[in-house]
């Protein structure tokens, strides 16, 4: 079953590493994963959808909570949250078909970002099960080309985040 | 105060604060920087004879001290040597910082003389490891690595440095903070989750103490027989966790799990509650997971959220720490004692009766012929000499479950083996981190034919630091263990199992400068025994024991404990 993890985790070499291995290492299939800086430059939100069984969702949520560059990982799959994905598509048609291409683009929300002779890229956001049917209604007009961007994820509970404070270093000793 | 230092003096520094007396390492290319820091600096070196055993051996000085263990070792081949090492530290929860070279970080990428990704092949083998191309970093990220390495549950960190790291030069000033705020841990345990635990416990008619590795690391020991006293239970410590109550104490029932006694594992079965402490439910003490503890409720302690609830749901979790938990629920077992503890007390005493039984149904006995040594007696002479006080370094097979069953641990660090991963080639290289650390104790390096044969180069290594390691191979001319599998579930078509030859001790011991003596003979064994610890230094004792020998009770894998397979099958008639 399909699991939807954001976490917040600190943006330095490995970190993503750190996640993707935790899930390979388990040999589960992430379906997709997206990764940005935050407001604040030294943090990065990820969100990860990826195939689990459901009895082990909470010790995967268990196991990343332990990387020590995570500061927080959350389990969306059930949890209040607006889960959206972005499409770019590019659609070939002939020229007596663009006219109803605009029109279902519209009925989709899409965006034309650009226009060609052969045909339009177009720019679509919203659920993945919305974009999968805009996708299949774009492929009856012709050749198309899609890039996914994969889920991104925003709860809509706020979750205090625990944050541990800094430590004298333990067992101090001599210095030269 | 800060003033220019090179970086391999940095990091000496650094492990100078913290507290690091001894490193066992291997120098190469990348690191030569730092071996000619080390040139000047107090810290002692220990030359190993291989990677492997650097890793192995600063485990057995973290094993035996709970003090942080330290490797170094060289980029590329010496850095992929310590991979089974930090994974072994990492599924025993042991405290190591590796330390390892890296090609200058101009270089990283290139395939260089030496590459290896060290930063992603150990991903997975630590708790969490570093990559310096800062200098400025390289203090920080050291302070940290021991940080990590020795809070929360322990585990092993690597370090890798560039070489151009530990060339160049910079201001060095000291850490005094560190600074994660993504590693969380649960120490305290929750006070309510405590009492009502303390309640549970009162309530049970037949409590039973789990109780693992974590008892070892928080120090718990003392905290651990309270409570064991303070309820009177039964108590079992895992193989990671012996020595956490004396094994001499009355309500010890040695170790549960695939081999561990009839009682452990049938108490295990029978019992309404587990008091489960520092443990993780592994496979091999539970054996197959929907048969296990079918009666019982489970209150669970660990320092590791993660482990809560993974194999076995708790009914009660408790995260922290399990010397801290224990000491508050003492506290409150005190305070309800007046009041609960007549509750149950007829079926407490009945199950103490069936506790008993079973102790005494099949108890772990040495076992003795006349004619030739058996596993069984080899153990118990060792028991004899040990007197619960001896640091034991098994390494993996069959006579690390004999060792387990047979030699009492009356304290805490003196049993010290690769239970997690099952390293063979453990034992030697752990027995010279131990004897390090300890080098006033006794110490046993306790190993089958077949590991002592994968440490075998680390003999130099005893006699190089002239350590008082007895080395004690059970030789029965066999990789043991798998024969024993073979013999019991692969219709007894032994494969690749037997050994052949082995080399003479004593010319073998002769030839790196030491005594070696061949025992064959039960009678000569206890003298021999004496004679090694007698000897000052390092001594081989090669006994050649029983060859067919298979441990028992076992509890087949994917078996249910309760079905304990306590003896070799009866001779089968061939032909018909």
């Amino acid at each position: 079953m399909l699991q939807v993890i954001s976490l917040l985790m600190e943006n330095k070499p490995g970190a993503l590493m750190r996640v993707t291995g935790l899930l390979s290492q388990r040999g589960y299939n992430i379906e997709s994963l997206t990764v940005a800086r935050t407001l604040d430059p030294t943090l990065s939100r990820m969100t990860i959808v990826v195939d689990i069984e459901s009895r082990l969702h909470a010790q995967v949520i268990k196991q990343m909570n332990k990387l020590i560059n995570v500061l927080q990982a959350q389990d969306l799959t059930q949890a209040p949250a607006v889960l959206r994905e972005m499409v770019l598509l590019r659609v070939r048609t002939a020229m007596e078909s663009r006219t109803a291409i605009l029109k279902e683009a519209e009925i989709f929300g899409a965006r034309v970002v650009d226009s060609s002779v052969e045909g339009f890229a177009l720019e679509a956001t919203g659920e993945s099960e919305k974009l999968e049917e805009f996708i299949a209604v774009m492929e009856s007009y012709g050749e198309i080309e899609v890039t996914r961007s994969g889920m991104v994820a925003v709860s809509l509970e706020s979750k205090k985040l625990k944050l541990s404070p800094p430590v004298p270093k333990p067992g101090e000793a001599v210095s030269v | 105060m800060s003033n220019l230092m090179s970086g391999a003096k940095i990091l000496l520094e650094c492990l100078t604060r913290e507290n690091v007396d001894c490193l066992f390492g291997y120098p190469g290319g990348v690191t030569l920087p730092l071996y000619d820091a080390i040139y000047d600096h107090p810290i002692r070196h220990v030359l190993v004879r291989h990677e492997e055993n650097a890793s192995f051996a600063a485990s057995g000085y973290a094993r035996s001290t709970g003090k942080v263990g330290v490797c170094c070792a060289t980029s590329g081949p010496g850095a992929t040597n310590l991979v089974t090492g930090l994974v072994d530290a990492m599924m025993d929860s042991v405290p190591v910082v590796a330390l390892t070279g890296q090609v200058s970080s101009k270089l990283i990428g290139t395939d260089a003389f030496q590459e290896a990704d060290t930063f992603g092949i150990t991903r997975s083998c630590t708790k969490h490891n570093f990559l310096v191309k800062d200098i400025k970093e390289l203090a920080q990220m050291v302070h940290e690595a021991f940080y990590l390495a020795s809070t929360g549950r322990p585990g092993p960190v690597l370090v890798d440095i560039t070489k151009d790291v530990f060339q160049g030069q910079s201001h060095y000033t000291p850490i005094n903070e560190i600074h994660l705020p993504g590693y969380k841990v649960f120490t305290e345990g929750h006070a309510g989750q405590i009492r009502r635990a303390a309640q549970m416990i009162w309530e049970a008619q037949r409590p039973f103490v789990y109780a693992g590795g974590g008892i070892i690391a928080a120090a718990a020991s003392p905290e651990l027989r309270e409570l064991v006293e303070t309820v009177d239970c039964p108590a079992v410590c895992t193989l990671m966790g012996l020595g956490g109550l004396p094994g001499s104490h009355p309500n010890f029932l040695s170790i549960p799990g695939m081999h561990g006694s009839y009682a452990a594992n049938m108490g295990m079965y029978e019992t309404d509650l587990i008091i489960a402490l520092g443990v993780r439910f592994d496979d091999r003490v539970t054996g197959r997971l929907s048969s296990f503890a079918p009666h019982a409720k489970v209150i669970h302690v660990d320092i590791d959220p993660s482990e809560i609830g993974k194999n076995r749901a708790a009914d009660l979790p408790i995260v922290g720490d399990v010397k801290r938990v224990l000491t508050k629920l003492n506290k409150i077992l005190h305070e309800l004692k007046p009041s609960m503890s007549g509750k149950n007390s007829d079926a407490r005493r009945a199950w103490w009766r069936q506790v008993r039984e079973w102790k005494t149904e099949h108890p772990l006995e040495p076992q003795f012929s006349a004619t030739e040594i058996k596993p069984q007696h080899l153990m118990n002479e060792i028991n004899k000499i040990s007197n619960g006080t001896a640091i034991v370094c098994s390494d993996v097979g069959q006579h690390q479950m004999w060792s387990a069953q047979l030699i009492r641990f009356d304290e805490p660090r003196l049993w010290i083996n690769s239970g997690g991963l099952g390293s063979m080639g453990f034992g030697l290289p752990a027995a010279i981190g131990a004897q390090m650390a300890n080098p006033g104790k006794l110490v046993f390096a306790v190993c089958g034919d077949g590991g002592f044969q994968m440490a075998l180069p680390e003999l130099a290594t005893l006699v190089n630091y002239g350590l008082n390691v007895k080395v004690v191979v059970m030789n029965n001319g066999y990789l043991g263990m798998v024969r024993q599998w073979q013999e019991l579930f692969y219709n007894n078509r032994t494969c690749a199992v037997e050994l052949g030859s082995f080399p003479n001790v004593e010319k073998l011991a002769g030839a790196y400068g030491f005594k070696g003596r061949i025992v064959e003979s039960p009678l000569d064994l206890p003298g021999a025994l004496r004679e090694a610890v007698e000897e000052p230094g390092p001594y081989l004792l090669d006994v050649r024991v029983t060859p067919y020998e298979n441990v028992y009770p076992m509890v087949p894998a994917g078996g249910a404990i309760n079905e304990m397979v306590l003896g070799p099958p009866q001779p089968v008639a061939v032909g018909d």
